[in-house]
């Protein structure tokens, strides 16, 4: 008897309700390389189609030229230089012509600048760019926990867009239907920030705006009563795990032993780095991204009116090193690598089009209790996010 | 010539309708009128019908059709009534559980999980009318009653997830959403936040029964469809007066691992088997944060955790050392 035609119907209406729903499969091979003990499962995975694409997808441009430090500076030459003053006219025009190549290829120069005058601050680009540049600098200074001495620049994310390609803002798609029906406790839909699942879909708010516990587990081995997250908290923090594994292209096991996820003593290394990652993204955006929420026009914010904040997916693109771990610092250290001036102006009182200079406070910026290098001592463990979001 | 093969039935067998054996007063008729069905005799008989619905299966639908409705009406408004992300999303999509603010509070506002309260009452009755039901047709039938409570088995473990263990932890949010993919997340997340379900002996025993009634299935099928040319489905003829086939049976699981079960105990491995999956499993569930809060580290407290070396040595956790919070 013919079972063919049965069988292959099956299968068709099969791959068209795949093909439907949008599932995303791996063809075979897939290349997998061991980084724990034998019998454990720790196993990093990476398919050879997708780690072909992202490597050509992952290329440091070149520097525009070799900049000369020597010769007068910056500041004195050109007016309203706030942030790179210190830089001698070369290594001000090399960064300039290579922020250009990172932000904006196609607009140039006038993307952030008044083309009638450069010095002036009516572009609201150009107050962006600067408060970007302070988050860069403040980056490669304070957060080497993180990023090393790889460090980054504005193109670790931006990479030739002016709205770099995987920011996130607040995401309530689709929108449930107002009333009585249609509970879903903010999950139960594809969670384009939570790795697509059916998990929370706005966990990243809960922990890399606010900071919500991410800790679910209890760490004694009977109820003490004084555990009090449940399934939901912790599809919360699985929601953000999704997020890191989609981002960085990495597994579970990259940073975690499954067997049991909140050990650190079985944790590889990189869960530190990761910790101090999910810190400085919390950091960045309650710092640099929220406090430019007046600058920015209403077509730079998401759906809800947030405006577009960081994860990891920004930087790392897919990639468990961002840009394959090459560093691109070296050309930039002067502009990049130190903090210099931190101030921040009030942001309330910018009026595109008509602000010709926003000063900055005298006094210097928020710089974030989160930062390993800046916690004075005694003062850790001090939360200050929720007066920073208030600001 | 039609032939009869033991994998695939080939030979659809068409006699007249059978009706059942009468019934006695007080049960309702057997509704619709029996058909011949060419793909059902594919898998098993070909005759669909007379059902018999009666008051309890009736009922019993009635209630499983309301909740039915319920979560995929709620499903649907959860995407705004949009009958495109409805399906494009469908298996993600869920009725949740009220959040554990409401604790075991009969019914929390239905924008907040009231809907799954209700939908759960529904569908629990429907579930234990249709076991009372099976109770009672088995009784009609003059059959042991081992179907049902095989069933019963399965409604623990329903009941356990939803309802008791929920209610020993003080909070509906405890228990499992209605739908596909956010069950299953449910699950995953159930064994991370209670330290790794791998270290439930309960959880390890109800999947020994599960494998177990896996492999027991493919043997005790495999056997006799290798000894049909001999009669040997026909089981009962061969428990009471055994032939050739359940000998021949019998001496090649002998032959090739020293014991046989016989015709008969086979179905009790595998009742048993069947039965004890769910209610090992439901024990282990029902343990778990209320006896148990953490299964990796009770596992360590009785030495069932495998010691691995240091192999990731300086790895703290840095929220030990201060820097940051």
């Amino acid at each position: 008897m013919n079972l063919w035609l049965p069988m292959a119907a099956g299968a068709g209406a099969l791959l068209a309700v795949a093909s439907f729903v949008g599932t995303d499969w791996d063809l075979p091979p897939v290349d997998t390389e061991q980084i724990g003990y034998r019998g454990t499962g720790m196993y990093n995975s990476r398919d050879r189609e997708t780690e072909a694409a992202l490597q050509a997808a992952n290329v440091v441009p070149p520097a525009p030229w070799e900049a000369d430090p020597e010769g007068d500076r910056a500041g004195d030459i050109y007016e309203n230089v706030q942030v790179l003053g210190h830089l001698s006219d070369d290594q001000f025009n090399q960064f300039m012509a290579a922020i250009t190549e990172w932000i904006a290829p196609e607009e140039g120069c006038t993307y952030c600048h008044n083309a009638e005058n450069f010095a002036t601050d009516d572009v609201y680009q150009k107050v962006v760019s600067r408060r970007m540049i302070q988050m860069t600098q403040a980056i490669n200074e304070d957060w080497t926990p993180h990023v090393q001495q790889v460090g980054v620049t504005c193109y670790t994310c931006h990479r030739g867009q002016a709205i770099p390609a995987n920011v996130w803002s607040r995401d309530t798609s689709p929108e449930p239907q107002p009333g009585m029906a249609g509970y879903r406790a903010g999950q139960n839909v594809v969670a384009k920030f939570g790795g697509n699942s059916s998990l929370p879909q706005n966990a990243l708010e809960d922990y890399l705006l606010n900071d919500t516990n991410i800790r679910v587990h209890s760490t004694t081995a009977l109820p003490t009563g004084t555990n009090p997250n449940g399934t939901k908290e912790t599809e919360n923090t699985w929601s953000l795990m999704m997020h890191m594994s989609e981002s960085l292209g990495a597994n579970c096991t990259t940073c975690h032993n499954s067997r049991a996820f909140n050990d650190w003593d079985q944790s590889p290394p990189q869960r530190v780095t990761a910790w101090h990652g999910i810190r400085m993204s919390r950091a960045i955006n309650n710092d640099y991204i929220v406090g430019l929420t007046p600058v920015f026009p209403d077509s730079r914010k998401g759906p809800a009116g947030d405006v577009y904040k960081v994860s990891c997916a920004p930087c790392h693109n897919g990639v468990q090193k961002p840009l394959y771990g090459v560093s691109m610092i070296e050309d930039y250290v002067d502009a990049l690598s130190k903090k210099t001036q931190t101030g921040v102006p009030d942001y309330g009182t910018y009026v595109p089009g008509e602000t010709l200079t926003l000063e900055p406070a005298p006094e210097p910026g928020t710089t974030s209790s989160l930062a390993p290098a800046l916690a004075p001592a005694g003062a850790t463990g001090e939360r200050n996010v929720a007066a920073v979001v208030g600001q | 010539m039609s032939q009869y093969q033991n994998i695939f039935t080939l030979t659809q067998v068409r006699g007249p309708f059978e009706e059942g054996i009468p019934l006695p007063a007080g049960d309702s008729p057997r509704s619709g009128k029996p058909f011949h069905l060419w793909i059902a005799g594919l898998f098993g008989n070909a005759q669909i019908g007379p059902i018999y619905l009666g008051f309890l299966g009736s009922v019993s639908i009635a209630c499983g059709a309301i909740a039915f409705l319920i979560i995929g009406l709620n499903m649907w408004a959860s995407v705004g009534w949009d009958p495109v992300q409805f399906v494009r999303q469908l298996f993600w999509l869920a009725l949740e559980p009220p959040p554990a603010k409401y604790g075991l509070k009969i019914i929390p506002p239905l924008s907040e999980g009231g809907w799954w309260i209700i939908a759960g009452f529904f569908l629990t009755t429907s579930v234990l009318l249709w076991w009372v039901r099976m109770y009672r047709r088995a009784r009609q039938l003059e059959m042991g009653t081992h179907v049902c409570w095989a069933f019963a088995a399965a409604i623990w473990l329903f009941l356990v997830l939803g309802f008791i263990r929920p209610v020993l932890m003080g909070s509906w949010a405890e228990a499992v959403p209605f739908g596909i993919f956010p069950h299953l997340d449910w699950t995953a997340s159930f064994s991370i936040r209670y330290g790794n379900l791998y270290y439930n002996p309960f959880h390890a025993l109800s999947i020994v029964f599960l494998y177990g009634s896996v492999l027991l299935f493919a043997m005790h099928g495999a056997t006799i469809l290798a000894v049909t040319r001999y009669g040997g489905e026909r089981e009962l003829e061969q428990i009471s007066d055994r032939g050739t086939a359940s000998e021949r049976a019998a001496l090649f699981w002998r032959w090739t691992m020293g014991f046989n079960a016989t015709m008969e105990s086979v179905h009790r491995w595998a009742w048993w088997f069947a039965v004890l999956t769910p209610l090992t499993g439901g024990i282990g569930i029902l343990l778990t944060g209320t006896v148990v809060d953490n299964w990796y580290l009770w596992g360590i407290k009785h030495g069932i955790v495998a010691p691995l070396p240091d192999i990731y040595p300086g790895v703290v956790d840095p929220a030990m050392t201060g820097g940051g919070q």
